[in-house]
């Protein structure tokens, strides 16, 4: 046995370990480098990115009017069922039946966030919403409605869908 | 032939069997071995997965093609965003259909960063096998900037879905290139530290040359691929061979090392990253202008057939097999996935070694459960 | 040299003649005795709890995270409120377990690091006991410990437990070796194996500089030795989370498993202090021969905290090698102790031999 290969490897060994041992000091003096946030406590300053897909929400506009017809695409896209739509059928002013909506019913329990549902959306009525903190302790919670009550449909989505 | 497929193994009724998983630190999920010990040596290891079986395959019969994508997040969700490439190039090939060029840049570009997050991942719970704890911190720490760019683009951290037959689903976000220049720049500094700390620690070293041997013939025949093929000399990377998306355009080297170790395993994974952060370097700057999705019909139906389309994840080959009755649902799809392959040729390799060794070998194929299960 | 400022021999007569003067000598020690263990035990548990709390600081700060911050300003109670949840904890009773082991190998444990205390010296004058032999006593009673661990592992009736077990088995054994062997240098330096005569011995400079080179290597090899001695990372095999799950305490649950944990950080804090008594001087100040300024500033500075700065060190360094480094395989843990610490320690002798024989240090 080569002895001088003995002590080679002891020092060869010594030094990798102080390698190593150099990374973890130099972070453990460095009390600036810590990249974990109180959560609870910076919910304040937390904003999210624009395209954070936290839940899917329906824009109403200051007259509680929202764009969606009640087309029921979203509900045909979803891969597994989070959305269901139940719309009316009502006669309008001038006498025709038309299609309203009554619920728009999305269970935030089931949804997967794959976005299909607002992509093919033809009046864009429904976006990502910004919200993330979806605890709760009823599953029943999960289940959402999206058009707030007594909501109306905006009088120009079916033409602006027409002309699009 | 007959040679490599000598591993039959015998049970005996007196071995004494400890079972390793369902739920065990270093599985990393929901797989179970069952381990034959004789003192700490394993006589034979037999991988029992299944745990999280979901029946992907079969629900994708029932969606569209558009829908199949959210699926295919979920077997491999380390590299999510390239198994949805793979079932989008598929549907794309199989309708003909021209994708703009700046789509297969952006895919490209993501695919590169989905595999340097995957191979952080794999790194910090490779160590975190091995014992040395802080490596998991470290990993994360860096994976999280991919993540963010990630989420500032897409809207979401692992599983994206931002892929869908024709293109994205959304433009990028007009910070996307400078963070990736950025991310770079960051990540060129700190993965030499990750050397520092793990790669020449002698204890690492001792612990992972020599452990595992997989030959070349073995990689072969059991369909290893992806870095644990690479790392037996056995050239497999698709990214190569078969170039889809921009790969054909930009300058690579396919890194192979022929130890077959466990070593030359995780060497072929931290050589990717650089390789990876070079085909970034390339890409980013150059991301033509245009459309982010070529034009599709809304109801996509592809022409009777089977079609099939490979790519490289961040652990192997993935190929996708669809079989179209001409309907907008597939009749058939069919995964391969890279780690079910991978999986099992741990008999093979780990047997005849310790525990200790069992949790390294095991950790340097970079197992993900669900994509073993589907 | 000026210790008398913090001579606490004093104080212990006097507490030692005021019992004796107030009743007869037997009760007087009886009483004494009970003082003591109430002292120790109340010593016990707040360094235990609070070396938990500081791996856990120390290990956050390395990994770049914040650590416990909940209970208490910066996380200070966060261990106490811990114990409380396993003291609360269910006592989960194994059905083919042996009852009686399996309930006594964490006392054993605990009362083998307990005992180790004893023999301390945290200042001049004060101990429990300072026995002519005190060094022999520590590594005879801090290896009772691993007589717990084959126990539980044995008891538990099952396989992760008992692999643990039987590693921790061959890796004390084999490492006590290296321990006593590396005390022994400082023992052959000083001349006694008492402990408040080697601290005696160093008020002319620690033992690590007038050793030089020989007592620098007896230190790395206590450091490493110990370290496997403790079962901490990276000679953590017998708990080796990622391949036993838990190793020999798999299967303990609430305070009993509360007892192997706390055993494991006293057993840690004993070996820095054993390390920090006898190579780097115990409670004695840092001293330069001939820069008399210096040296009673120095002295100016109450012994325990040199003690225990001394220690905490030393426990830092400790804490510092599990946070960095991936653990050992069995047979590489033991080539390690056979192949390389035993035979450079012996040579190590050897050579610290001749080194007094010739006189070859500072005196």
């Amino acid at each position: 046995m080569n002895i001088f290969k003995y002590f080679g490897d002891i020092f060869g060994a010594l030094k990798s370990l102080w390698g190593g041992m150099r990374v973890t000091g130099y972070y453990f003096v460095r009390p600036g480098k810590i990249v974990t946030q109180k959560y609870p406590e910076n919910r304040k300053k937390l904003e999210m990115f624009e395209r954070f897909k936290g839940e899917v929400i329906m824009i109403h506009d200051s007259n509680n009017q929202h764009t969606c017809t009640g087309c029921g695409i979203c509900e045909i896209n979803c891969p597994n069922g989070s959305i269901e739509i139940i719309s009316n059928k009502i006669t309008n002013a001038e006498g025709k039946s038309e299609r309203i909506i009554d619920k728009h019913i999305y269970h935030l329990s089931m949804c997967t966030f794959c976005g299909l549902c607002i992509k093919t959306c033809p009046s864009k009525a429904i976006v990502w919403g910004q919200e993330f903190e979806h605890a709760v302790f009823d599953r029943q919670k999960l289940t959402k409605v999206l058009n707030h009550s007594d909501s109306s449909l905006k009088k120009e989505t079916k033409k602006e869908i027409k002309e699009a | 032939m007959e040679e490599v497929f000598q591993d039959v193994i015998i049970k005996n009724s007196d071995d004494y069997i400890i079972n390793m998983g369902p739920q065990h630190p270093s599985t990393h999920g929901v797989l179970r071995f069952e381990l034959c010990l004789k003192g700490e040596i394993v006589k034979y290891i037999i991988p029992h997965c299944g745990y999280i079986h979901r029946g992907i395959e079969k629900m994708c019969e029932k969606d569209t093609y558009q829908q199949i994508i959210h699926l295919t997040d979920r077997f491999d969700y380390l590299s999510a965003h390239i198994n949805n490439e793979a079932v989008s190039i598929a549907v794309e090939n199989a309708l003909e259909v021209e994708v703009p060029e700046r789509v297969k840049y952006i895919r490209t570009i993501i695919a590169e960063l989905n595999r340097i997050a995957s191979h952080q991942l794999w790194w910090c719970a490779f160590g975190m096998d091995l014992g040395a704890l802080t490596t998991f911190f470290y990993g994360l720490r860096d994976r999280e900037r991919i993540l963010d760019i990630f989420e500032e683009s897409f809207g979401s951290r692992l599983i994206h879905s931002v892929n869908c037959p024709g293109g994205l689903m959304y433009d990028i976000h007009p910070n996307f290139q400078q963070k990736i220049k950025d991310f770079i720049k960051y990540f060129r500094k700190v993965l030499p530290e990750y050397d520092q700390l793990l790669t020449d620690n002698v204890i690492f070293q001792v612990r992972s040359k020599g452990m595992g041997v997989m030959s070349k013939a073995d990689a072969i025949s059991y369909g290893v691929t992806g870095p644990c093929g690479r790392g037996s000399g056995f050239s497999c990377d698709v990214r190569k061979n078969h170039p889809y998306s921009a790969y054909s355009k930009v300058d690579f080297k396919e890194i192979l090392f022929t130890e077959g170790d466990t070593f030359a395993r995780y060497k072929v994974r931290i050589e990717e990253m650089w390789e990876s952060m070079k085909i970034l370097e390339q890409l980013v700057d150059n991301i033509p202008e245009g459309n982010y999705t070529a034009k599709m019909k809304p109801i996509i139906k592809l022409p009777v057939g089977e079609f099939f389309q490979r790519v490289e994840t961040a652990r192997g080959e993935l190929g996708v097999f669809i079989v179209s009755d001409g309907n907008k649902t597939p009749l058939r799809v069919k995964f391969r996935t890279p780690n079910f392959s991978n999986l099992f040729i741990i008999n093979k390799i780990a047997s005849g070694n310790k525990i200790a060794d069992l949790v390294a070998i095991s950790g340097s194929l970079d197992l993900v459960i669900p994509d073993i299960d589907r | 040299m000026n210790f008398s400022i913090y001579d606490f021999t004093s104080f212990t007569k006097w507490i030692d003649n005021a019992l004796n003067s107030s009743m007869s000598p037997g009760w007087a020690i009886l009483v004494e005795l009970v003082i003591i263990g109430i002292v120790f035990i109340a010593f016990y548990a707040v360094i235990g709890l609070y070396l938990v709390l500081a791996e856990r600081k120390v290990c956050a700060l390395i990994q770049n995270r914040l650590g416990p911050n909940r209970v208490g300003p910066i996380g200070m109670f966060q261990t106490i409120a811990d114990l409380i949840k396993l003291l609360m904890k269910e006592l989960i009773e194994i059905k083919h377990a042996d009852k009686f082991l399996f309930n006594l190998a964490p006392f054993i444990v605990i009362i083998a690091s307990f005992m180790a205390i004893a023999a301390l010296p945290f200042a001049k004058g004060l101990h429990a006991i300072d026995l002519n032999i005190g060094i022999f006593y520590l590594f005879a009673v801090s290896s009772l410990g691993v007589i717990g661990i084959l126990l539980s592992g044995w008891s538990s009736n099952s396989k992760y437990s008992l692999i643990g077990a039987i590693r921790s088995g061959a890796q004390v054994v084999s490492y006590e070796l290296s321990v006593g062997l590396a005390l022994l240098s400082v023992v052959i330096f000083s001349g006694t194996m008492q402990l408040s005569g080697i601290v005696e011995s160093q008020a002319n400079g620690w033992w690590i500089i007038k050793g030089h080179i020989p007592a620098i290597i007896s230190f790395l090899i206590f450091l490493v030795a110990s370290t496997a001695e403790t079962n901490r990372g990276p000679f953590d095999l017998a708990e080796a989370e990622s391949e036993l799950t838990a190793g020999f305490h798999t299967e303990y649950s609430g305070i009993k498993f509360a007892f192997f944990f706390l055993a494991e950080y006293m057993n840690m804090f004993i070996v820095a202090a054993i390390a920090a008594t006898v190579f780097l001087g115990g409670w004695m100040p840092f001293h330069i021969q001939g820069w008399e300024g210096m040296n009673n500033v120095m002295d100016y500075i109450p012994p325990f905290i040199w003690f225990f700065g001394k220690t905490i060190f030393v426990i830092l360094v400790m804490m510092w090698f599990k946070w960095t480094f991936p653990r050992l395989r069995i047979d590489q843990l033991l080539t390690l102790e056979w192949k390389y610490l035993l035979p450079i320690n012996l040579m190590n002798i050897v050579l610290i031999a001749f080194i007094v024989l010739m006189g070859w240090y500072i005196k």
